[in-house]
């Protein structure tokens, strides 16, 4: 039997703060004891640091199977890995589609040798063409919870109410519910935007994306939770609207819930005055007022996690003018640091936004975002909140390297994380 | 300057200096012979990722005329055809040693990106709906002409502004200058804010006619008809055309400028272009290439009349060459003789 310990650091959960050391067992994958002065066969300084339940991520894009060179399921659990995440949320935009048994078994088996969980979302429609509808119970019998056709919004809204009402009568075998979530986009107000409508595109003289395009959709799925009855999941909000009408919905009582990606409350539109494609995302990068409005929301509880949209491309892919790159920025690295720096959150405040709240939308809760307690799975990070670094896309563990923060000097770094009992970050790099 | 990406680039200094060189290299251009060394063993690439018969010529002319190498990138027949990317290309023919490269491309925003990628000069010859740097140029050159200044003039820029990268281009090129600029289309064809620019707008162009000091039309394209922007080109004449009616209320010493070509018909009639002294398109052709040798002599050169030799070479001389005396290497001399 092999065992951690995490020596002499603080510990940050639902329960609060408190010092004491943490000793996991490798083999049950559990933490023994917690308290001060443990000792164990392996030591993992803590000191200075706050160890936290690992983080989950509810939206990243781990383009396996189909595009490895961009990213394979192993690189992208490193990325997570040293983001702090134990597990995280693989979008079904791959090629083939996560919409039959078959692709998430492999998704399933590729994610089992990974250094976080890989849990797969599957889509809502058949290859996400908005057409028709997904064996979603069979995929839910594989453990699927959350179903979305991310990437683009489902168009259709009789298709979507009965996606809602179908899902909604769904039973599943541990009881979490099954969540729809949405990339929120009207493709007829979208269509030839590739950046934010405003004053920037209108002098870069680039075709844009006004944000009632997003905000239409976010309309209309406020209305179909309330028709069916069914829990609905903002993906990615980036606009003051979409907030302010989440925040309403969710005071009425509606069964819905929201996350927002790092980017969209540290950069603007204004990033893209460059014409640089690293910047170019969907949903947009949008104005102050809008990023403003995405921070209000992650503080006040509006919004219930920090979830990356992490979308790796090619560097060739990338070097390209800007309406002609693909969208999507990496995220899972950074996450942590930027949320800190740019929504002026103290860790205490956002671990809920990074842990426990996505794991219970993911149907996670059982064994992430638990309480630092003997008898717990280990899923943890460690995290050192003076350590300062810069950040660098070569350095990134993703096969990728299009990160908007290239060069940024961050404060605050993820310095162990451990999974399943298993160390897979020790000293910010990962193991295997 | 290293590049011309951005008539936003510059400041008013610089575009008014540019405006001067080209009045230089307007008169040179009616010489016997009118070439000058200025860019002796300089390569220009003209890399038309779009095509522009006109453009492109003009600018060839220009290079040609300031003693350049000059290399034409046919878009259509390079290897983009087979998947090349467009940084692989623009580094193959910048690893065979050129000094500059003049792009149009249908992306906004792509000659920045070439700029980020190759040590070269860069200039601008129009990038998808954002700039055309030599075209607001030389139709200030050819304001300042008729106008004297354009310092408190009032301009109107008529048609679809929102998919015009001469109107971004002439907007900030005439603010600079000191014109007060007004925007005239209906709201489909304007950009979804004007706040990045000092400018005023209006939907109906009777409205503000008579007080013009000059008047500048844009190309309606068939494809706002399928979006639809606008119901039809006869309702866009009725409200926005510069017909024969229209004509008579503008003043009698305004301008009237159209980058080409020309819709007759439509944002112009035909009984305008074929009578009208006003109408300065011609005008506006010719300053093309004294403008772009301009643009040249500063970006590829070092844009300076007065200074001596460097590094061994002839100073750049705007001497009419048919003589064969350059003072070249006179130091301080004046190079206009």
């Amino acid at each position: 039997m092999t065992t951690i310990v995490l020596r002499g650091g603080q510990l940050l959960d639902q329960t609060g703060r408190r010092s004491g050391d943490v000793l996991i067992d490798h083999e049950s994958g559990r933490i023994l004891e917690v308290g001060p002065g443990l000792t164990g066969d392996r030591t993992l300084d803590a000191s200075g640091c706050v160890i936290t339940p690992g983080f989950v991520d509810l939206h990243v894009h781990l383009r396996e199977p189909g595009d490895e060179v961009a990213e394979t399921i192993l690189s992208g659990s490193r990325c997570a890995a040293r983001g702090g995440y134990t597990a995280v949320v693989a979008m079904p935009n791959t090629d083939p589609c996560m919409d039959s048994a078959s692709v998430i078994n492999e998704v399933l088996a590729l994610g089992a040798s990974a250094l976080c969980e890989i849990r797969p979302a599957a889509a809502i429609t058949i290859g996400r063409e908005g057409r028709a509808l997904a064996p979603m119970a069979e995929l839910a019998a594989l453990g699927v919870r959350i179903f979305t056709d991310d990437g683009t919004g489902l168009q259709d809204d009789r298709l979507m109410r009965r996606a809602l009402e179908y899902a909604g009568s769904i039973p599943t075998d541990d009881g979490t519910p099954i969540v729809l979530a949405q990339h929120c986009e009207v493709a007829t107000l979208s269509d030839g935007g590739v950046m934010h409508e405003g004053e920037w595109s209108a002098k870069l003289g680039l075709g844009g994306q006004p944000a009632e395009a997003e905000e239409l959709m976010v309309m209309r799925d406020i209305a179909l939770a309330r028709l069916t009855g069914t829990r609905v999941h903002f993906q990615h909000l980036s606009t003051a609207g979409s907030v302010a009408m989440v925040r309403a919905a969710k005071a009425g009582g509606l069964p819905v819930t929201a996350e927002a990606t790092p980017h969209h409350v540290a950069l603007t539109d204004a990033s893209c005055a460059g014409f640089d494609p690293v910047f170019k995302v969907h949903p947009p990068l949008r104005t102050d007022a809008d990023v403003e409005a995405v921070r209000a929301g992650l503080s006040d509880g509006t919004i219930d996690a920090v979830a990356t949209d992490h979308a790796p491309h090619p560097s060739d892919a990338k070097e390209r003018p800007f309406d002609q790159a693909p969208p999507g920025m990496l995220g899972l690295e950074t996450a942590l640091a930027v949320v800190l720096a740019d929504v002026g959150l103290s860790i205490d405040d956002a671990l809920p936004l990074f842990s426990w709240q996505p794991a219970a939308i993911a149907g996670l809760a059982d064994r992430h975002g638990r309480p630092i307690a003997p008898g717990e799975p280990a899923n943890l990070a460690v995290f050192d909140p003076e350590h300062t670094w810069t950040v660098s896309g070569a350095e990134s563990s993703s096969n990728s390297t299009n990160t908007p923060f290239e060069g940024r000097t961050l404060t605050g770094r993820v310095r162990h994380t451990i999974h399943a009992g298993e160390p897979v970050v020790i000293d910010f790099e990962a193991t295997r | 300057m290293k590049h011309l990406l951005s008539i936003g680039d510059l400041d008013r200094a610089q575009l008014e200096e540019l405006l001067d060189h080209a009045d230089r290299f307007a008169e040179v251009l009616t010489r016997s012979v009118p070439k000058v060394p200025a860019l002796r063993g300089k390569t220009v690439v003209l890399a038309f990722f779009e095509d522009s018969t006109r453009t492109r010529s003009s600018f060839d002319v220009a290079a040609r005329r300031l003693s350049a190498d000059v290399v034409n990138f046919a878009a259509g027949a390079s290897s983009l055809s087979k998947g090349e990317s467009l940084r692989d290309t623009v580094e193959t023919i910048h690893a065979m040693g050129i000094d500059a490269m003049v792009v149009r491309h249908r992306s906004s925003g792509a000659p920045h990106r070439i700029s980020e990628w190759i040590d070269a000069s860069i200039v601008n010859a129009g990038d998808g709906w954002h700039q055309h740097p030599t075209q607001a140029l030389l139709d200030s050159f050819v304001l300042r002409r008729r106008l004297g200044s354009l310092e408190g003039r009032h301009i109107a820029i008529v048609g679809d502004i929102a998919h015009s990268r001469v109107a971004r281009s002439n907007i900030e090129a005439f603010t600079a200058l000191g014109a007060q600029v007004t925007l005239v289309g209906p709201t489909t064809l304007l950009p979804p804010t004007v706040s990045p620019w000092n400018v005023g707008v209006a939907h109906d162009l009777d409205g503000v006619i008579g007080d013009l000091d000059a008047i500048y039309l844009l190309r309606i394209q068939n494809e706002r008809l399928a979006e639809p922007l606008i119901p039809s080109n006869r309702e866009y004449r009725d409200r926005f055309g510069l017909t024969a009616a229209r004509a008579r209320r503008l003043r009698a010493d305004a301008v009237i400028c159209h980058p080409g070509p020309m819709n007759l018909g439509v944002e112009i009639d035909r009984e305008v272009t074929a009578n009208d002294d006003r109408v300065a398109v011609l005008d506006q052709v010719a300053a093309g290439v004294p403008v772009r040798m301009a643009v040249l002599f500063n970006v590829v050169g070092h844009g300076r009349f007065d200074e001596p030799a460097s590094s061994g070479d002839r100073a750049p001389s705007t001497e009419d060459t048919g003589t064969g005396n350059a003072s070249a290497e006179d130091a301080g001399t004046e190079v206009l003789t």
